[in-house]
């Protein structure tokens, strides 16, 4: 570890910190420090214990050995109550708010303007949430449950809460992973502001323009150890990524940074056709097809109407009219089995909430859609599920301690793949994947990647909804671009440029 | 990227009329048919709509109404007390047997001893982890074993011996009794610790999403142990109550109650999943509930079994529009 000094002396610290989990090491006597004003980068491939750290900080999870120092005084914090009291304030990787309660609830749970006798005064409070998130930019009427807006807006209100007046460290696992250009851009403003009135930030984030355009320092973890500490922008690009990955340089540089091979051309006939899908406020008429073998993107902003789309072919979403035909035959609307046996398959968006059921083991995360295929009379043949799983397993370099592991204890990118071989598992002709690499880290990343090629060499029509454009330029074929539910553009072959999709988005041609 | 050029997305700027609708029915919905009924009923029978007769009801539906109000704390939090049932019957021979001390006596027993079973379950509950059907089922068990060994495997029937906490059952202001108002009383405080205080939001916010409320910083088990108190001393308050009406500690009335209350609070417009509910909603809940038992009783020929079977239809119907209420806002 290189033992560069902290700035403005370190606000909070960990030192030998040692977590445990059963069958991991999450972290391995690691140390950290947080310097006075800094924006401190943590990063590390998914399941290096960036958020197990991030927790042990803040009062989540006791640690095994080591200790936690706090303005420099040795703290125990016995639940993230302790942690906020005490000013540091988190944003965590996974649900930080409560969905039912409505977004001014939300913001100021635990800390309600009051009146007279001390009791709740919520018109107050209404009008200060509507103003403060004015300023996010969420405009929603916040007497709505937080759960009906969009996870952008829902992040910003997690943002608008952790920065209070009275947090010295404000703490961010990965707060980007949902939030469409311009939430971005408030986020960065706020953290600019955080750092000038000299409060410490740590910022977990995979996305390496946003980390070298706000960070000082940087702190690489890998397998629950601290590989480097020190500045940023002395730390090249590739070497980070390098740190990360535990490759070396040139295997870095020569594969790039996305792992899309060429384009596949493909003059079949298409296997999906959806035409004129149509739902009051939410999609217009939208027409696409896709080729076997072709990789098709739906470009456009959040809300744009690209996961509606998605989940309409798939029959998750029921619609007003339109239909959606797999090789000439049409699917009956409305019905996922239905969907799933003429060979549409969909890899959500939320993988948390629609896909992945974390209680249950990898083995049976894998064949659950498969299992009335791997059974004969209706009788599961353990022998076949075993086989299924270990070819998936191994195809897919899913990390885990093995086929009985529950779900929940993995690594997001090692879920994301769970859930693709639960559906390659099913033999797909469709694969509708949303978001497919969103908050996996850059290995897994290259890896989702790759296997998507794979899977459109072999034959798979797909269907590919992205938000980072680098890669919805360097994997589709053909984009399709969604503004308002309605198809406004689609660019084939040289047109696919990150340029020509904006000026898409943006309605540049219209006028 | 360039993110000067994105135009900014639309933004559902309020609620549809359609989540609106769906909104106030789940509300509203027990007091719209409660209104209904006291039409119908008005329309049906001569004497349903007498002073006598809906003191009656108020009166005779307060017991449950005071239960459910706890109970309305509980399922918000995402929990269920299955106790209570049993602690209203113990509170009430409790209150019988004590009233030979006087009528201070008569109330606070039950209230100490409920509320320490209450107490305990919370501790558990929230330290443990363990399901609060579990527990609170082993509490129904304990709490009535407690009432069978106090009498005498039901043999020995306490007789309320002070006059004035007689009248606290038996007397009334024209036609209602003031166990109605008791219930009054007890409605305006839990009303606004529900929805003015801290505690209230914390209540709703575990019951919505615990993790997350614990990551916000509320005191889950704080909150969770104070839940069950509330529940088990207005179980005990209500026994006593009813003792009081009854001049006795009836041991084997309200056997199963904790059904018919959590029925009430159902009914009344709260998620068993947690997170979301009214008071008023309960309140209407439980007085539709006497009031079907009142309407049948009028009907006579059936026998009062016949009411469960019509809250039992009732409770389905509401539990499925629930679900497809439910499901109108998830899609649009
Ligand atoms: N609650 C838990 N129980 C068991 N294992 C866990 C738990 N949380 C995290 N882990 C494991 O600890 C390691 C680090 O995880 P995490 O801190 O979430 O990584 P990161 O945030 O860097 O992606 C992973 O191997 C993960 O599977
Ligand atoms: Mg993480």
């Amino acid at each position: 570890m290189s033992g560069s000094p902290v700035p403005g002396g370190p606000v909070l610290e960990a030192d030998g910190a040692l977590k445990v989990f059963p069958g991991v090491t999450a972290l391995d006597r690691i140390s950290f420090a947080l310097g006075q004003g800094e924006v401190h980068a943590l990063v590390g491939e998914n399941g290096a214990g960036k958020s197990t750290l991030i927790k042990v900080l803040t009062g989540v999870y006791r640690l095994d050995a080591g200790e936690i120092r706090y303005r420099g005084e040795r703290v125990e914090f016995a639940s993230p109550l302790e942690a906020q009291r005490a000013g540091i304030s988190t944003i965590y990787q996974e649900v930080n708010l409560v969905p039912q309660m409505s977004v001014a609830r939300n913001l100021f749970l635990g800390r309600e303007p009051r009146s007279r006798f001390g009791l709740i005064d919520f018109a107050g409070m209404r009008e200060r949430a509507s103003e403060i998130l004015r300023g996010y930019g969420v405009r929603s009427d916040v007497r709505r449950p937080l759960g009906s807006l969009g996870l952008g807006a829902q992040q910003m209100v997690a943002l608008a809460r952790a920065v209070q007046a009275d947090a010295r460290v404000v703490i961010m696992d990965e707060p980007t992973s949902s939030l469409e250009p311009r939430e971005v851009d408030k986020l960065f403003r706020t953290i600019a502001e955080l750092k000038e009135q000299g409060r410490s930030v740590v910022y977990v984030s995979h996305r390496m323009e946003e980390l070298y355009r706000l960070c000082d320092r940087v702190t690489v973890l890998r397998d629950g150890r601290v590989v480097h500490t020190g500045p940023l922008a002395e730390l090249e690009r590739l070497r980070l990524i390098s740190l990360m990955l535990g490759r070396n340089l040139a295997e870095v540089a020569a594969e790039g940074l996305t792992k899309f091979g060429g384009r596949h051309h493909s003059h079949a006939a298409p296997v999906l056709r959806a035409t004129g899908l149509s739902r009051r406020h939410v999609l217009d008429g939208v027409s696409l097809a896709v080729r076997p073998g072709e990789i098709v993107g739906l470009g456009g902003l959040l809300g744009s109407g690209r996961s509606e789309t998605a989940k309409a072919i798939a029959g998750a979403l029921p619609l007003d009219s339109g239909e959606v035909a797999v090789a000439e035959k049409p699917v009956p609307g409305g019905s996922v089995a239905a969907a799933i046996r003429a060979g549409i398959n969909l890899l959500p968006e939320d993988r948390k909430a629609e896909g992945i059921i974390p209680t249950l083991s990898v083995r049976e995360n894998i064949v659950l859609a498969a299992l009335p295929r791997l059974s004969r009379a209706g009788i599961v043949s353990e022998g076949d599920v075993d086989r299924v799983v270990e070819t998936f397993m191994r195809r897919l370099r899913i990390k885990a301690a093995g086929p009985g592991q529950r779900v929940a204890e993995l690594s997001g990118g090692n879920q994301q793949k769970v859930l693709l071989a639960r559906w390659m598992a099913m033999n797909p002709k469709v694969l509708l994947l949303d978001e497919p690499t969103r908050g996996i880290d850059v290995g897994a990343k290259a890896e989702v990647q790759t296997l998507i090629d794979e899977l459109a060499k072999e034959g798979l029509a797909v269907l590919l909804i992205s938000s980072d454009l680098e890669e919805l330029v360097e994997g589709s074929d053909r984009v399709v671009v969604l503004r308002d539910g309605a198809v406004v553009g689609e660019l084939s072959g040289a047109e696919v440029t990150e340029e020509k999709i904006m000026a898409a988005i943006a309605g540049e041609n219209d006028d | 990227m360039t993110t000067q050029t994105t135009p900014a997305p639309p933004v559902p700027a309020t609620q549809t009329s359609r989540e609106r609708a769906g909104r106030l029915f789940q509300q509203h919905g027990a007091l719209l048919v409660l209104a209904v009924l006291l039409v119908a009923g008005t329309v049906a029978f001569d004497s349903f709509t007498t002073p006598a007769n809906l003191g009656n009801i108020a009166t005779a539906s307060s017991f449950l109404a005071i239960i459910a109000i706890g109970m309305t704390f509980v399922i918000i939090s995402g929990g269920i007390d299955l106790s209570v049932g049993s602690l209203f019957v113990l509170g009430g021979v409790l209150a019988a047997y004590g009233s030979r001390y006087g009528a201070a006596v008569a109330l606070a027993l039950p209230l100490v001893v409920c509320g320490a079973f209450g107490l305990v379950q919370g501790l558990i509950i929230a330290r443990t982890r363990m399901a609060p059907f579990i527990v609170t089922l082993a509490g129904l068990l304990a709490a009535r074993g407690l009432m069978l060994s106090l009498t005498d495997e039901g043999a020995t029937t306490y007789l309320v011996e002070d006059d004035l906490f007689a009248r606290i059952g038996q007397g009334g202001v024209f036609d209602v009794g003031y166990p109605f108002f008791v219930m009054l009383l007890v409605l305006a405080v839990a009303a606004v610790f529900l929805q003015r205080t801290g505690f209230g939001q914390n209540v709703y916010a575990i019951g919505g999403n615990e993790d997350a409320a614990a990551l916000m910083g509320v005191p889950v088990a704080r909150t969770k142990v104070v839940v069950y108190l509330v529940s088990g001393l207005l179980a005990g308050l209500a026994g006593a109550l009813n003792a009081a009406r009854l001049s006795s500690g009836v041991t084997i009335l309200g056997i199963g109650l904790e059904l018919d209350v959590i029925a009430a609070v159902v009914i009344g417009g709260t998620l068993l999943t947690g997170g979301a509910g009214t008071l008023g909603g309960t309140i209407a809940g439980a007085l539709l509930l006497g009031v079907i038992q009142n309407l049948i009783n009028q009907v006579g020929g059936l026998t009062s079994s016949f009411q469960q079977v019509v809250s039992g239809a009732f409770l389905a119907v509401v539990v499925v529009t629930h679900r497809v209420l439910g499901r109108v806002r998830e899609d649009t």
